[in-house]
């Protein structure tokens, strides 16, 4: 065990009636270190999002973040502790302007107060293309701009640990390259990612690690292009005979 | 001139239904909790203003008795949502009316065993008695005014509250959607007792001005949440502005029935309700959502 190790994950389980999602995970994560994770549909990718952030409790196994056990902790104490997320179908607060959005998350995910916080929700909207859109309503937002408030809104609590679901799908060629320049420049600031994503070249461009998941299990792990290239993940994730 | 009387009467009398349905409204549009003990809470703020205003030196009114009820009413409200409350909601629409029920049913109770089933009024102490003359045949009561100008203050006070300080913006977002205000680092069940605080806050205010302007006694309070539904409907859910001006409404078709046949008072009142209800479904002012 280094010290450097963000997230440790053991043995982590969680089943919805006789449906098992995640099956003895094990996950290790470095601070500043950027993890891919790819799978088929129901192959507990989404799970394992909300078991990190909180939203669910395992029913096995300890989720450890800079080494403290948060495997009870409340979603609203994981925020605070640095860890945010997005959500694949995006969940704006519809009713606030998009700088309240950011504003609100800022506030109380980093605890500071809102005068404290006014700059940085500024310069995070205009790192994510919406400072034109800070005045209106999220409701109002098309589903770009809906996706890239889910990221802002996620930065703008200060992670130390964000988790990325599936944010690429949908977007176009250009709004993708858009998007993968986007989380490089969140890389440089030291945050560490897991971006779960089934457009593979926008994970490779990003990742430097990337894991297979299929059934709740994990099935490969590795340098990212070794993983894609694997007999197993070629025939279990993209269907193509080996 | 009767009738232009009978409609400055109605509409002073709005702004104490828009005191009454103030708290509901807001717990409502923040929880989504339709509290049905809300009258009797007012009830119960009114004996709590009674009992302060003996314990105060006679004369020193009963505005100081209302500031002194203010933190306590905070906390019967902070206390009933983080003992009862958060644990109804997240799962039915029924925990949460059945509970409420149950308090309605214990506060009326309590404060018949308490403080018996005679009627009260508030002590009057001067100002509470002068009225204005404004022109031949209408005078305006300091109370019924002062009453309209506090529901005017308090709403006021609270839109600037939701929609210009840090804890608004966190009622709205929680509002909106209370498992994503979670992963912003929202307590949402801290700050559902902070929102029932302030209702109950607000409950206090109303309380002053039933106990000022007519008796009241334990049973009372029931009739209070029925004007207080019916003012929160007529204005539209979500728009305290909406909720005076149904207050308002409300106020004006009781003066106006009471006018015309005495007895017609509280039928008038419900029927103007029901119009608007076949008229206006959603209210008169409806936020754009849902």
């Amino acid at each position: 065990m280094t010290a450097a190790r963000m997230l440790s994950i053991s043995k982590l389980g969680k089943s919805f009636g006789s449906l098992v999602v995640t099956d003895k995970l094990d996950l290790e994560l470095g601070a500043g270190e950027a993890l891919g994770i790819i799978g088929p549909n129901g192959a507990g990718k989404t799970t394992l999002m909300n078991l990190i952030s909180g939203a669910i409790v395992p029913d096995t196994g300890a989720i450890r973040f800079d080494g403290r056990d948060i495997t009870t902790d409340s979603p609203q104490r994981r925020c605070r502790a640095g860890i945010a997320r997005t959500f694949q179908i995006p969940h704006p607060f519809g009713n606030l302007s998009v700088f309240e959005n950011l504003l609100v998350a800022a506030a109380y995910g980093s605890g500071k107060r809102e005068a404290e916080v006014v700059e940085a929700c500024g310069s995070i909207l205009d790192m994510t293309g919406l400072l034109s859109r800070a005045n209106r309503r999220a409701e109002t937002l098309t589903l770009l701009e809906r996706k890239r408030l889910e990221l802002a809104r996620a930065l703008a609590t200060e992670p130390r640990l964000l988790l990325l679901d599936e944010i690429a799908g949908g977007l176009t060629e250009a709004e993708c390259a858009l998007l993968v320049e986007t989380v490089r420049a969140i890389r440089t600031r030291g945050t560490a990612i897991i971006w779960i994503e089934h457009i593979v070249q926008a994970l490779l461009a990003v990742v430097d690690r990337l894991v297979v998941l299929n059934f709740g299990r994990k099935i490969a792990e590795g340098e990212p292009r070794a993983v894609m290239s694997s007999a197993e993940v070629r025939e279990i994730y993209l269907g193509i005979a080996a | 001139m009767q009738w232009v009387d009978t409609i400055i009467q109605g509409i002073l009398l709005g702004g104490l239904y828009a005191l009454y349905a103030t708290g509901l409204s807001l717990m409502f549009g923040i929880m989504k909790l339709v509290n049905l003990a809300h009258g009797d809470l007012i009830v119960l703020a009114a004996f709590v203003i009674v009992v302060l205003a003996s314990l105060l030196p006679p004369g020193s009114g009963v505005v100081l008795a209302l500031l002194l009820s203010l933190p306590i009413m905070f906390g019967v409200g902070y206390g009933l949502q983080v003992g009862f409350l958060n644990r109804t909601l997240d799962r039915d629409i029924l925990p949460p009316l059945i509970v409420t029920f149950g308090f309605s049913i214990i506060i009326q109770n309590g404060l018949l065993e308490v403080f018996s089933a005679d009627s009260r009024r508030l002590p009057l102490t001067g100002w509470e008695s002068a009225s204005l003359s404004v022109a031949s045949g209408i005078s305006i009561g300091t109370v019924p005014l002062v009453c309209f100008a506090s529901a005017v203050v308090v709403i006021a006070g609270l839109n600037f509250l939701i929609y210009r300080t840090a804890i608004g913006r966190a009622f709205r977002a929680t509002s909106d959607d209370p498992e994503t205000a979670q992963l912003m680092g929202i307590d949402h069940r801290r700050l559902f007792a902070i929102a029932a605080g302030i209702a109950m806050m607000v409950c206090a205010v109303a309380a002053l001005y039933l106990g000022l302007r007519a008796n009241f006694d334990p049973t009372i309070g029931p009739a209070r949440l029925l004007y207080a539904f019916e003012a929160v409907i007529v204005g539209g859910l979500g728009s305290l502005w909406g909720t005076l001006i149904g207050g308002m409404i409300i106020g004006v078709a009781q003066t106006v029935g009471a006018q015309i046949n005495p007895e017609w008072q509280i039928l008038t009142g419900h029927l103007a309700f029901l119009v608007i209800l076949v008229v206006r479904p959603r209210g008169l002012f409806p936020k754009s959502e849902g």
